[in-house]
């Protein structure tokens, strides 16, 4: 029993990295129905800025925190304005295709010499990893940070979606573009903020990610990415709660299989649940049955 | 002149639906374009409102050029459209949906906007904090043109407020309408009921096939036999 609650804590910690990633796959499809294939590799860039404000630049972690959201934001925005916008009247397949693109883009180009390198490096513990044990179960300070991390973080954008003016216009947007310009919406912007937001909740991800498992290289957001995204749709794409939900799922389901059945069939187990989500409940566990349009 | 329409040409896909038209509302008026499914009455709409860019032709709004605006700063303008079929956001509550009207406004103006809005469609009130998805489709239209009020229009468009509404509600809608530009708002009414939109309006245009041909005072052009024939059913 105490084997499996510590079990079931280390899948939770994975889980709350993959929500971070999650959000942003299901905001950005909610806002302009794209599966942003470049979103796992925006979570690596978020690991290294995070790296190079530890290492490099020796500023303290929740600083390196900031500098990893803010400059995947930044980035975010631009793949948007550059990759994505020019085609948001072009068949949907376009977009998509665009996305591997600008995905394999990210990966090569960061694996340059004089970008990231294509080693694995190291990631440095901004401070001593301490445990705890409570009633058997060993908890690290490391655990503990992701866990605080990655909640304020979701409560932030819970309150920022429902609560604010802004928010409300993401809403709007994510229904009808033309309906939200008629309210006076600057749609445009709001799929700015978007791209933005769930960039930034990717670099924080990949700084805990960092710290959580020591090791990265340019290639590190591929299978996350793509964990998080079968988190989105298993939780029901375009709906913030069901990505966190489908994230948590998914690390405890990925953690379970590791330790009760084969290390080796982690990733089959993450995965199974995509086909069975698909064949039983298309739309997810908290999406709405879509009506099919004849 | 309020809203001045010039030579107005748009494409809507392959098809040319509105050619070289042109036509005004004043300070104060009704004005109401009416004709039959596809003559381009929304296409208009959607041009004014930003939504749709013409191919040729100008449109000028107190005087200042608004066609090729991004659709946001036209209604910053005070241009407002309520459109076909209300599109209600039918996941937020009518509250959301009456302050979403109210984007291009400071929030301070929020609650005397509100207040505006339940004296002219009380039940707004009672289903403020409903789904906009679970109203009937009167009070789903009561919602569109709330939402556009929210707003303090100085032109109100309203694209075929009458649709699918039992009689006594196209009643209602409509002296309201009467009401809420009686009170200072310019109304531009597309109208499939050219019926109702002649006992309102104070003026008229005739569309067919994506041209004016017919235009004058409402009263006069509900004695026209042309227009008794083809759209008052007489």
């Amino acid at each position: 029993m105490t084997y499996f609650l510590q079990q079931l804590i280390n899948g939770l910690q994975l889980g709350f990295v993959y929500a971070l990633i999650a959000l942003g796959y299901t905001m950005v499809y909610g806002i302009v129905r794209l599966i942003n294939f470049a979103h796992g590799d925006v979570f690596m860039v978020g690991a290294y800025l995070g790296f190079f404000a530890i290492a490099s630049w020796r500023l303290p972690f929740p600083v390196a925190i900031v500098v990893a959201m803010v400059g995947c934001a930044l980035l975010g925005v631009l793949i948007e304005r550059l990759a994505y916008k020019p085609l948001r009247r072009a068949p949907r397949i376009s977009s998509l295709i665009t996305a591997i693109g600008v995905s394999l883009f990210l990966e090569y180009f960061t694996s340059l010499k004089f970008v990231f390198g294509p080693y694995f490096r190291a990631y440095p513990r901004p401070f001593a990893v301490r445990t705890y044990e409570l009633a058997g179960i060993t908890i690290s300070n490391i655990q503990i940070i992701v866990f605080g991390v990655a909640l304020v973080l979701m409560v932030a954008l819970t309150l920022f979606v429902n609560r604010t003016k802004t928010g409300l216009a993401m809403r709007a947007v994510s229904f009808d573009h033309q309906t939200a310009a008629l309210m006076g919406i600057n749609v445009n912007n709001v799929i700015s903020i978007t791209f933005g937001i769930g960039a930034a909740l990717a670099g924080a991800g990949g700084v805990l990610y960092g710290i959580a498992y020591p090791q990265i290289n340019p290639f590190m957001g591929i299978m996350p990415g793509l964990k998080a995204f079968v988190a989105a749709v298993l939780g029901g794409i375009g709906i913030i709660p069901g990505a966190m939900l489908g994230a948590v799922i998914m690390g405890v389901v990925e953690k379970l299989t590791e330790v009760y059945i084969s290390s080796t069939l982690r990733d089959a187990g993450a995965f199974a649940i995509l086909i069975i989500v698909l064949l039983v409940r298309p739309s997810g566990l908290l999406g709405k049955k879509q009506k099919e349009k004849v | 002149m309020l809203l001045e329409v010039k030579d107005l040409t748009v494409d809507y896909g392959m098809v040319r639906a509105l050619k070289e038209i042109s036509f005004s509302v004043n300070e104060g008026e009704i004005v109401t374009l009416i004709g039959a499914n596809g003559a381009g009455k929304t296409t208009t709409l959607k041009t004014i409102s930003g939504l749709l860019k013409p191919v040729s032709g100008e449109i000028f709004f107190q005087g200042k050029r608004i066609d090729g605006l991004p659709g946001h700063q036209i209604v910053r303008m005070g241009v407002i459209h309520v459109p076909e079929g209300r599109k209600p956001f039918v996941d937020l509550t009518v509250e959301e949906n009456l302050r979403l009207g109210a984007f291009t406004r400071d929030s301070g103006d929020i609650s005397g906007a509100l207040e505006r809005v339940f004296k002219s469609f009380p039940r707004l009130r009672e289903r403020l904090h409903q789904r906009a998805g679970t109203l009937s489709g009167g009070e789903l239209q009561m919602l569109a043109m709330g939402r556009g009020l929210m707003a303090k229009p100085k032109l109100l468009m309203l694209d075929e407020p009458s649709m699918g509404l039992a009689p006594i509600m196209v009643e209602e809608i409509f002296s309201i309408i009467k009401e809420i530009n009686q009170q200072g708002t310019a109304i531009l009414l597309v109208e499939q009921n050219a019926f109702m939109a002649l006992q309102i309006a104070h003026r008229a245009y005739v569309l067919e096939t994506g041209a004016i041909v017919l235009a004058g005072r409402a009263d006069e052009l509900r004695d026209n036999p042309k227009v008794k024939a083809a759209y008052l059913g007489e």
